[in-house]
Protein backbone atom coordinates (compact mmCIF):
# COMPACT_ATOMS: atom_id res chain seq x y z
CA UNK A 1 0.00 0.00 0.00
CA UNK A 2 0.80 3.49 -0.85
CA UNK A 3 2.61 5.54 2.52
CA UNK A 4 1.72 8.90 3.18
CA UNK A 5 5.18 10.26 3.20
CA UNK A 6 7.27 12.38 6.02
CA UNK A 7 9.38 15.13 4.35
CA UNK A 8 11.84 17.18 6.22
CA UNK A 9 11.96 20.46 4.57
CA UNK A 10 16.11 22.36 4.60
CA UNK A 11 16.37 25.89 3.55
CA UNK A 12 19.44 26.17 2.20
CA UNK A 13 22.00 29.44 0.67
CA UNK A 14 24.83 29.31 -0.67
CA UNK A 15 25.28 25.64 -0.25
CA UNK A 16 24.87 25.84 2.81
CA UNK A 17 21.63 24.83 5.75
CA UNK A 18 20.32 27.75 7.14
CA UNK A 19 18.92 26.90 10.78
CA UNK A 20 20.33 23.56 10.35
CA UNK A 21 19.79 20.37 12.73
CA UNK A 22 22.08 21.44 15.72
CA UNK A 23 23.02 17.71 16.89
CA UNK A 24 26.04 17.15 18.97
CA UNK A 25 26.27 13.69 16.52
CA UNK A 26 26.80 16.34 13.91
CA UNK A 27 29.75 17.68 12.88
CA UNK A 28 28.98 20.29 10.80
CA UNK A 29 24.97 21.30 10.91
CA UNK A 30 25.32 24.20 7.83
CA UNK A 31 26.51 20.78 5.33
CA UNK A 32 23.69 19.51 3.97
CA UNK A 33 24.94 16.02 3.18
CA UNK A 34 25.25 15.91 6.78
CA UNK A 35 21.95 16.75 7.07
CA UNK A 36 20.37 14.53 4.28
CA UNK A 37 22.16 11.86 5.54
CA UNK A 38 20.77 11.93 8.88
CA UNK A 39 17.44 12.12 7.99
CA UNK A 40 17.85 9.70 5.52
CA UNK A 41 19.13 7.43 8.31
CA UNK A 42 16.16 8.46 10.29
CA UNK A 43 13.53 7.05 8.18
CA UNK A 44 12.90 10.22 5.79
CA UNK A 45 10.84 9.33 3.09
CA UNK A 46 11.77 12.31 1.32
CA UNK A 47 13.49 15.14 1.38
CA UNK A 48 12.69 18.75 -0.10
CA UNK A 49 15.93 21.41 -0.60
CA UNK A 50 14.68 25.37 -1.29
CA UNK A 51 17.33 27.49 -2.33
CA UNK A 52 16.26 30.67 -0.23
CA UNK A 53 17.92 33.26 -2.17
CA UNK A 54 18.34 31.41 -5.27
CA UNK A 55 20.55 34.31 -7.09
CA UNK A 56 21.69 32.87 -10.81
CA UNK A 57 25.47 33.38 -9.80
CA UNK A 58 25.09 30.35 -6.95
CA UNK A 59 24.09 27.92 -9.44
CA UNK A 60 27.22 26.32 -10.02
CA UNK A 61 27.41 25.86 -6.01
CA UNK A 62 23.56 24.69 -5.63
CA UNK A 63 24.53 21.90 -8.38
CA UNK A 64 27.70 20.76 -6.69
CA UNK A 65 25.25 20.40 -3.44
CA UNK A 66 22.59 18.57 -5.22
CA UNK A 67 25.33 15.92 -6.63
CA UNK A 68 26.63 15.50 -3.06
CA UNK A 69 23.64 15.03 -1.41
CA UNK A 70 22.78 12.50 -4.33
CA UNK A 71 25.59 10.63 -4.04
CA UNK A 72 25.02 10.52 -0.22
CA UNK A 73 21.61 8.76 0.19
CA UNK A 74 19.19 6.45 -1.09
CA UNK A 75 15.75 8.74 -0.99
CA UNK A 76 14.18 10.95 -3.30
CA UNK A 77 14.57 14.19 -3.25
CA UNK A 78 13.36 17.60 -4.54
CA UNK A 79 15.09 20.91 -5.53
CA UNK A 80 13.49 24.36 -5.25
CA UNK A 81 14.36 28.06 -5.60
CA UNK A 82 15.04 30.57 -8.39
CA UNK A 83 14.00 27.45 -11.50
CA UNK A 84 13.59 30.01 -14.18
CA UNK A 85 14.02 27.68 -17.32
CA UNK A 86 13.63 24.43 -18.72
CA UNK A 87 17.61 24.46 -18.66
CA UNK A 88 17.67 25.13 -15.11
CA UNK A 89 15.34 21.71 -14.41
CA UNK A 90 17.56 20.04 -16.87
CA UNK A 91 20.84 20.44 -14.78
CA UNK A 92 19.36 20.50 -11.28
CA UNK A 93 18.01 16.52 -12.25
CA UNK A 94 20.90 15.86 -14.29
CA UNK A 95 22.61 16.49 -10.42
CA UNK A 96 20.87 13.61 -8.77
CA UNK A 97 17.78 15.44 -7.84
CA UNK A 98 14.18 13.87 -8.46
CA UNK A 99 11.68 16.50 -8.54
CA UNK A 100 11.83 20.11 -9.30
CA UNK A 101 10.00 22.85 -7.07
CA UNK A 102 8.53 25.99 -9.05
CA UNK A 103 6.31 29.02 -7.57
CA UNK A 104 7.17 32.51 -8.77
CA UNK A 105 7.83 31.72 -12.15
CA UNK A 106 5.41 29.15 -12.45
CA UNK A 107 2.80 31.73 -11.68
CA UNK A 108 4.84 34.60 -13.92
CA UNK A 109 5.57 31.47 -17.12
CA UNK A 110 2.87 29.20 -16.39
CA UNK A 111 4.23 27.26 -20.00
CA UNK A 112 7.16 26.25 -18.16
CA UNK A 113 5.03 24.12 -16.01
CA UNK A 114 3.66 22.40 -19.10
CA UNK A 115 7.28 22.35 -20.99
CA UNK A 116 8.88 20.87 -17.79
CA UNK A 117 6.00 18.12 -18.04
CA UNK A 118 6.53 17.21 -21.15
CA UNK A 119 10.54 17.19 -21.04
CA UNK A 120 11.18 15.11 -17.69
CA UNK A 121 7.41 13.61 -16.91
CA UNK A 122 5.19 15.52 -14.98
CA UNK A 123 6.22 13.07 -12.00
CA UNK A 124 9.07 15.32 -11.93
CA UNK A 125 7.14 18.60 -11.54
CA UNK A 126 6.24 19.91 -8.15
CA UNK A 127 4.53 23.58 -8.06
CA UNK A 128 4.91 24.86 -4.89
CA UNK A 129 1.88 26.84 -3.44
CA UNK A 130 1.78 29.73 -1.04
CA UNK A 131 -1.61 30.67 0.37
CA UNK A 132 -3.33 33.22 2.55
CA UNK A 133 -6.65 32.80 3.94
CA UNK A 134 -9.05 35.77 2.62
CA UNK A 135 -12.99 34.80 4.30
CA UNK A 136 -13.54 32.06 2.61
CA UNK A 137 -10.77 31.73 0.04
CA UNK A 138 -7.02 31.70 0.03
CA UNK A 139 -4.70 34.15 -2.14
CA UNK A 140 -1.46 33.02 -3.57
CA UNK A 141 1.81 34.21 -3.06
CA UNK A 142 5.07 34.42 -4.49
CA UNK A 143 8.57 35.68 -3.60
CA UNK A 144 8.69 33.14 -0.73
CA UNK A 145 5.08 34.44 0.59
CA UNK A 146 6.05 38.45 0.24
CA UNK A 147 3.98 39.27 -2.86
CA UNK A 148 0.27 38.68 -3.06
CA UNK A 149 -0.69 38.22 -6.80
CA UNK A 150 -4.39 38.49 -7.87
CA UNK A 151 -5.20 34.82 -8.09
CA UNK A 152 -7.05 32.04 -6.30
CA UNK A 153 -5.27 29.79 -4.55
CA UNK A 154 -7.47 27.02 -5.80
CA UNK A 155 -8.01 28.03 -9.06
CA UNK A 156 -4.34 28.37 -9.77
CA UNK A 157 -3.89 24.79 -7.75
CA UNK A 158 -6.40 23.11 -10.48
CA UNK A 159 -4.52 25.24 -13.56
CA UNK A 160 -0.96 23.91 -12.21
CA UNK A 161 -2.43 20.21 -12.61
CA UNK A 162 -3.77 20.92 -15.48
CA UNK A 163 -0.51 22.36 -17.20
CA UNK A 164 1.61 19.14 -15.67
CA UNK A 165 2.41 19.22 -12.43
CA UNK A 166 2.85 16.18 -10.82
CA UNK A 167 2.65 17.29 -7.37
CA UNK A 168 1.58 20.45 -5.37
CA UNK A 169 3.69 21.56 -2.03
CA UNK A 170 0.69 23.85 -0.42
CA UNK A 171 1.86 26.17 2.07
CA UNK A 172 -0.07 28.26 4.55
CA UNK A 173 1.03 31.30 4.99
CA UNK A 174 -1.10 31.76 7.93
CA UNK A 175 0.02 28.67 10.11
CA UNK A 176 3.16 28.73 8.91
CA UNK A 177 5.69 29.02 11.87
CA UNK A 178 2.67 28.90 14.48
CA UNK A 179 2.91 25.57 15.04
CA UNK A 180 -0.53 25.43 15.88
CA UNK A 181 -1.89 23.10 12.98
CA UNK A 182 -1.53 22.84 9.12
CA UNK A 183 -4.65 24.67 7.27
CA UNK A 184 -6.84 21.41 6.47
CA UNK A 185 -9.43 23.39 4.95
CA UNK A 186 -7.16 24.40 2.31
CA UNK A 187 -5.55 21.25 2.26
CA UNK A 188 -8.76 19.10 1.72
CA UNK A 189 -10.21 21.72 -0.67
CA UNK A 190 -7.44 20.95 -3.13
CA UNK A 191 -6.80 17.77 -2.72
CA UNK A 192 -10.11 17.16 -3.49
CA UNK A 193 -10.26 19.06 -6.69
CA UNK A 194 -6.81 17.86 -8.04
CA UNK A 195 -5.58 14.27 -9.30
CA UNK A 196 -2.50 15.01 -8.09
CA UNK A 197 -0.56 14.23 -4.84
CA UNK A 198 -0.72 17.13 -2.11
CA UNK A 199 2.21 17.66 0.41
CA UNK A 200 1.12 19.84 3.17
CA UNK A 201 3.28 22.17 4.81
CA UNK A 202 2.78 24.98 7.64
CA UNK A 203 1.99 25.05 10.91
CA UNK A 204 3.20 21.10 12.37
CA UNK A 205 3.44 21.49 16.12
CA UNK A 206 2.60 17.81 17.35
CA UNK A 207 2.12 14.24 16.25
CA UNK A 208 -1.36 14.91 16.13
CA UNK A 209 -1.24 17.88 13.45
CA UNK A 210 0.75 15.51 11.11
CA UNK A 211 -2.32 12.46 11.26
CA UNK A 212 -4.67 15.74 10.95
CA UNK A 213 -2.85 16.69 7.62
CA UNK A 214 -3.69 13.27 5.95
CA UNK A 215 -7.03 12.45 7.87
CA UNK A 216 -8.63 15.56 7.30
CA UNK A 217 -6.47 17.60 4.75
CA UNK A 218 -6.48 14.63 2.52
CA UNK A 219 -2.48 14.90 1.90
CA UNK A 220 -0.57 12.03 0.41
CA UNK A 221 2.73 13.72 2.21
CA UNK A 222 3.41 16.34 5.18
CA UNK A 223 6.32 18.58 5.75
CA UNK A 224 7.85 20.09 8.25
CA UNK A 225 11.43 21.92 8.62
CA UNK A 226 12.30 23.55 12.21
CA UNK A 227 10.01 21.18 14.12
CA UNK A 228 12.46 18.08 12.75
CA UNK A 229 15.27 20.65 13.06
CA UNK A 230 15.19 21.45 16.39
CA UNK A 231 14.30 17.83 17.68
CA UNK A 232 10.68 18.54 18.61
CA UNK A 233 9.27 15.42 17.31
CA UNK A 234 11.02 12.85 15.17
CA UNK A 235 9.99 10.78 12.23
CA UNK A 236 9.71 7.51 14.29
CA UNK A 237 7.32 9.29 16.46
CA UNK A 238 5.17 10.40 13.48
CA UNK A 239 5.18 7.27 11.68
CA UNK A 240 4.29 5.29 14.93
CA UNK A 241 1.33 7.41 15.32
CA UNK A 242 0.70 7.01 11.34
CA UNK A 243 0.67 3.27 11.83
CA UNK A 244 -1.96 3.64 15.30
CA UNK A 245 -4.43 5.32 13.01
CA UNK A 246 -3.58 2.50 10.30
CA UNK A 247 -2.89 5.38 7.88
CA UNK A 248 0.21 3.27 5.72
CA UNK A 249 3.92 4.42 6.59
CA UNK A 250 7.03 2.89 5.74
CA UNK A 251 8.53 1.30 9.02
CA UNK A 252 11.35 -0.70 7.51
CA UNK A 253 14.31 1.38 5.63
CA UNK B 1 30.99 -4.32 -15.84
CA UNK B 2 28.05 -2.45 -15.57
CA UNK B 3 27.52 0.07 -18.67
CA UNK B 4 24.67 2.66 -18.14
CA UNK B 5 22.87 3.95 -21.43
CA UNK B 6 23.04 8.17 -21.51
CA UNK B 7 20.28 9.31 -23.74
CA UNK B 8 19.68 12.40 -21.92
CA UNK B 9 16.86 10.24 -19.80
CA UNK B 10 17.33 12.39 -16.52
CA UNK B 11 18.37 10.88 -13.31
CA UNK B 12 21.35 9.38 -14.67
CA UNK B 13 23.19 10.55 -11.61
CA UNK B 14 22.15 8.81 -8.88
CA UNK B 15 22.02 5.25 -11.07
CA UNK B 16 25.60 6.03 -11.70
CA UNK B 17 26.52 6.91 -7.85
CA UNK B 18 23.93 3.72 -6.37
CA UNK B 19 26.16 1.39 -8.40
CA UNK B 20 29.48 3.37 -7.68
CA UNK B 21 28.07 2.56 -3.61
CA UNK B 22 27.60 -1.18 -4.30
CA UNK B 23 31.69 -1.18 -5.55
CA UNK B 24 31.20 -0.54 -9.11
CA UNK B 25 33.26 1.37 -11.80
CA UNK B 26 29.94 1.58 -13.89
CA UNK B 27 30.56 3.23 -17.52
CA UNK B 28 28.29 5.62 -18.97
CA UNK B 29 27.91 5.16 -22.63
CA UNK B 30 26.78 8.03 -24.84
CA UNK B 31 26.58 5.70 -28.29
CA UNK B 32 26.69 1.98 -29.15
CA UNK B 33 30.52 2.66 -29.85
CA UNK B 34 31.13 3.35 -26.10
CA UNK B 35 30.12 -0.08 -24.90
CA UNK B 36 33.29 -2.86 -24.38
CA UNK B 37 31.77 -5.40 -22.55
CA UNK B 38 29.40 -6.08 -19.48
CA UNK B 39 25.55 -5.81 -18.35
CA UNK B 40 23.70 -3.05 -20.00
CA UNK B 41 21.48 -0.33 -17.69
CA UNK B 42 19.01 1.41 -19.28
CA UNK B 43 17.78 4.27 -16.79
CA UNK B 44 14.84 6.80 -17.22
CA UNK B 45 12.72 9.99 -16.82
CA UNK B 46 10.34 11.20 -18.88
CA UNK B 47 8.12 10.77 -21.52
CA UNK B 48 8.28 6.92 -23.31
CA UNK B 49 7.76 8.34 -26.96
CA UNK B 50 10.69 10.87 -26.06
CA UNK B 51 12.95 7.94 -24.18
CA UNK B 52 12.32 5.82 -27.83
CA UNK B 53 13.19 9.07 -29.59
CA UNK B 54 16.30 10.10 -28.08
CA UNK B 55 17.07 6.13 -28.13
CA UNK B 56 16.54 5.92 -32.26
CA UNK B 57 18.86 9.31 -32.42
CA UNK B 58 21.60 7.65 -30.46
CA UNK B 59 21.49 4.41 -32.90
CA UNK B 60 20.77 2.20 -29.40
CA UNK B 61 17.79 0.67 -30.40
CA UNK B 62 19.59 -1.78 -32.59
CA UNK B 63 22.55 -2.36 -30.63
CA UNK B 64 20.32 -3.17 -27.32
CA UNK B 65 18.60 -5.80 -29.46
CA UNK B 66 22.03 -7.22 -30.59
CA UNK B 67 23.32 -7.47 -27.18
CA UNK B 68 20.04 -8.71 -25.72
CA UNK B 69 20.67 -11.97 -28.42
CA UNK B 70 24.20 -12.46 -27.59
CA UNK B 71 23.03 -12.90 -23.81
CA UNK B 72 23.80 -9.68 -22.17
CA UNK B 73 22.01 -8.86 -19.16
CA UNK B 74 19.70 -5.63 -19.39
CA UNK B 75 17.88 -3.75 -17.14
CA UNK B 76 15.50 -0.81 -17.51
CA UNK B 77 14.53 1.33 -14.75
CA UNK B 78 11.02 3.39 -14.76
CA UNK B 79 10.92 4.35 -18.44
CA UNK B 80 13.36 2.32 -19.10
CA UNK B 81 11.86 -0.52 -17.91
CA UNK B 82 8.35 0.40 -20.01
CA UNK B 83 10.45 0.98 -22.92
CA UNK B 84 11.41 -2.99 -23.13
CA UNK B 85 7.87 -2.93 -24.06
CA UNK B 86 6.02 -2.99 -27.33
CA UNK B 87 4.00 0.40 -26.75
CA UNK B 88 2.53 2.72 -24.31
CA UNK B 89 -0.86 4.49 -24.24
CA UNK B 90 1.70 7.55 -23.24
CA UNK B 91 2.73 7.71 -27.11
CA UNK B 92 0.42 5.87 -29.16
CA UNK B 93 2.19 5.09 -32.36
CA UNK B 94 5.39 4.86 -31.44
CA UNK B 95 7.26 1.61 -30.90
CA UNK B 96 9.33 0.43 -27.71
CA UNK B 97 11.76 -2.15 -28.02
CA UNK B 98 9.20 -4.92 -27.97
CA UNK B 99 10.88 -7.41 -26.03
CA UNK B 100 7.51 -7.84 -24.17
CA UNK B 101 4.01 -7.93 -26.16
CA UNK B 102 2.20 -5.88 -24.27
CA UNK B 103 1.31 -2.22 -23.96
CA UNK B 104 2.21 0.34 -21.25
CA UNK B 105 -0.91 1.57 -19.87
CA UNK B 106 -2.60 4.84 -18.12
CA UNK B 107 -2.96 4.30 -14.35
CA UNK B 108 -7.64 3.59 -13.63
CA UNK B 109 -8.92 6.10 -11.52
CA UNK B 110 -9.08 5.70 -8.22
CA UNK B 111 -5.91 6.92 -5.81
CA UNK B 112 -3.72 9.83 -7.08
CA UNK B 113 -1.89 9.99 -10.23
CA UNK B 114 1.32 9.78 -10.73
CA UNK B 115 1.55 7.05 -8.52
CA UNK B 116 4.17 8.75 -6.11
CA UNK B 117 6.41 7.27 -3.57
CA UNK B 118 6.84 3.93 -1.44
CA UNK B 119 4.53 1.19 -2.26
CA UNK B 120 4.98 -2.36 -1.52
CA UNK B 121 6.73 -5.64 -3.57
CA UNK B 122 4.71 -8.73 -3.58
CA UNK B 123 7.33 -11.31 -4.94
CA UNK B 124 5.64 -13.71 -7.78
CA UNK B 125 8.55 -15.72 -8.39
CA UNK B 126 11.85 -16.48 -7.32
CA UNK B 127 14.69 -15.64 -9.37
CA UNK B 128 18.20 -14.21 -8.90
CA UNK B 129 17.44 -10.35 -9.17
CA UNK B 130 14.85 -10.65 -5.84
CA UNK B 131 17.29 -13.07 -3.56
CA UNK B 132 17.14 -11.53 -0.58
CA UNK B 133 14.09 -9.15 -0.97
CA UNK B 134 11.68 -9.25 1.34
CA UNK B 135 8.27 -10.04 0.19
CA UNK B 136 6.30 -6.66 1.39
CA UNK B 137 9.67 -4.36 1.32
CA UNK B 138 8.75 -0.81 0.08
CA UNK B 139 9.83 0.54 -2.84
CA UNK B 140 9.86 4.28 -4.45
CA UNK B 141 7.70 4.50 -7.58
CA UNK B 142 6.80 7.80 -9.59
CA UNK B 143 5.12 6.90 -12.55
CA UNK B 144 1.46 7.91 -14.50
CA UNK B 145 1.57 4.60 -16.51
CA UNK B 146 2.06 1.34 -15.51
CA UNK B 147 3.01 -2.20 -17.37
CA UNK B 148 0.12 -4.68 -17.11
CA UNK B 149 0.09 -7.33 -14.47
CA UNK B 150 -0.72 -9.91 -17.10
CA UNK B 151 2.21 -11.59 -17.68
CA UNK B 152 1.82 -14.28 -15.30
CA UNK B 153 5.23 -15.85 -16.61
CA UNK B 154 7.78 -12.86 -16.71
CA UNK B 155 6.44 -11.21 -13.06
CA UNK B 156 8.67 -11.37 -11.06
CA UNK B 157 6.76 -8.81 -8.40
CA UNK B 158 3.62 -6.82 -8.75
CA UNK B 159 2.27 -3.85 -6.62
CA UNK B 160 -0.68 -1.76 -6.14
CA UNK B 161 -2.47 1.66 -6.98
CA UNK B 162 -5.99 1.81 -8.20
CA UNK B 163 -4.78 -1.48 -9.86
CA UNK B 164 -2.56 -4.23 -9.76
CA UNK B 165 0.66 -3.69 -12.10
CA UNK B 166 4.23 -5.16 -12.75
CA UNK B 167 6.86 -3.96 -10.84
CA UNK B 168 9.88 -6.23 -11.78
CA UNK B 169 9.89 -8.38 -15.09
CA UNK B 170 12.25 -10.75 -16.44
CA UNK B 171 12.44 -12.97 -19.54
CA UNK B 172 15.34 -14.34 -19.77
CA UNK B 173 18.02 -12.02 -19.81
CA UNK B 174 15.52 -8.54 -19.97
CA UNK B 175 14.87 -7.46 -16.31
CA UNK B 176 12.83 -4.24 -15.78
CA UNK B 177 11.65 -2.19 -12.60
CA UNK B 178 8.92 0.47 -12.55
CA UNK B 179 10.14 1.48 -9.42
CA UNK B 180 13.90 3.46 -8.68
CA UNK B 181 16.12 0.96 -7.00
CA UNK B 182 18.59 3.92 -6.78
CA UNK B 183 16.11 5.59 -4.44
CA UNK B 184 14.96 2.47 -2.52
CA UNK B 185 17.33 2.71 0.53
CA UNK B 186 17.87 -1.23 1.49
CA UNK B 187 15.82 -2.97 -0.83
CA UNK B 188 16.83 -0.95 -3.73
CA UNK B 189 20.36 -1.50 -3.11
CA UNK B 190 20.17 -5.21 -2.34
CA UNK B 191 18.60 -5.74 -6.12
CA UNK B 192 21.12 -3.83 -7.86
CA UNK B 193 23.92 -5.64 -6.22
CA UNK B 194 21.97 -8.92 -7.10
CA UNK B 195 21.60 -7.48 -10.63
CA UNK B 196 25.68 -6.67 -10.22
CA UNK B 197 26.11 -10.49 -9.18
CA UNK B 198 24.01 -12.02 -12.11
Amino acid sequence: MLVKRIIPCLDVTGGRVVKGVNFVDLIDAGDPVEQARFYNDEGADELIFLDITASSDGREILLDMVRRVAESIHIPFTVGGGIRSVNDMREILRSGADKISINTSAIKNPLLITQGAKAFGSQCIVVAIDAKRKKNSWDTYTHGGRHSVDMDAIAWAKEAVERGAGELLVTSMDCDGTQKGFDNELLARISEEVSVPIIASGGAGTVQHFVDAIEKGKADAVLAASLFHFRKLTIREIKEAFIEKAIPARTQY
Amino acid sequence: MINIVDYEGGNLFSVVKAFEYLGEQPQIITSPEAYQTGKIVIPGVGDFGDAMGELNARHFTQFIHEKAAEGVEILGICVGAQILFQGSEESPGIAGLSFFKESVRYFAPGGKIPHMGWNTLKIKRQNPLVVDVDDGGYVYFAHSYFIPAAMADYELAHCEHNNLFTAIINRDNIYGVQFHPEKSQKVGMQIMKNFIEL
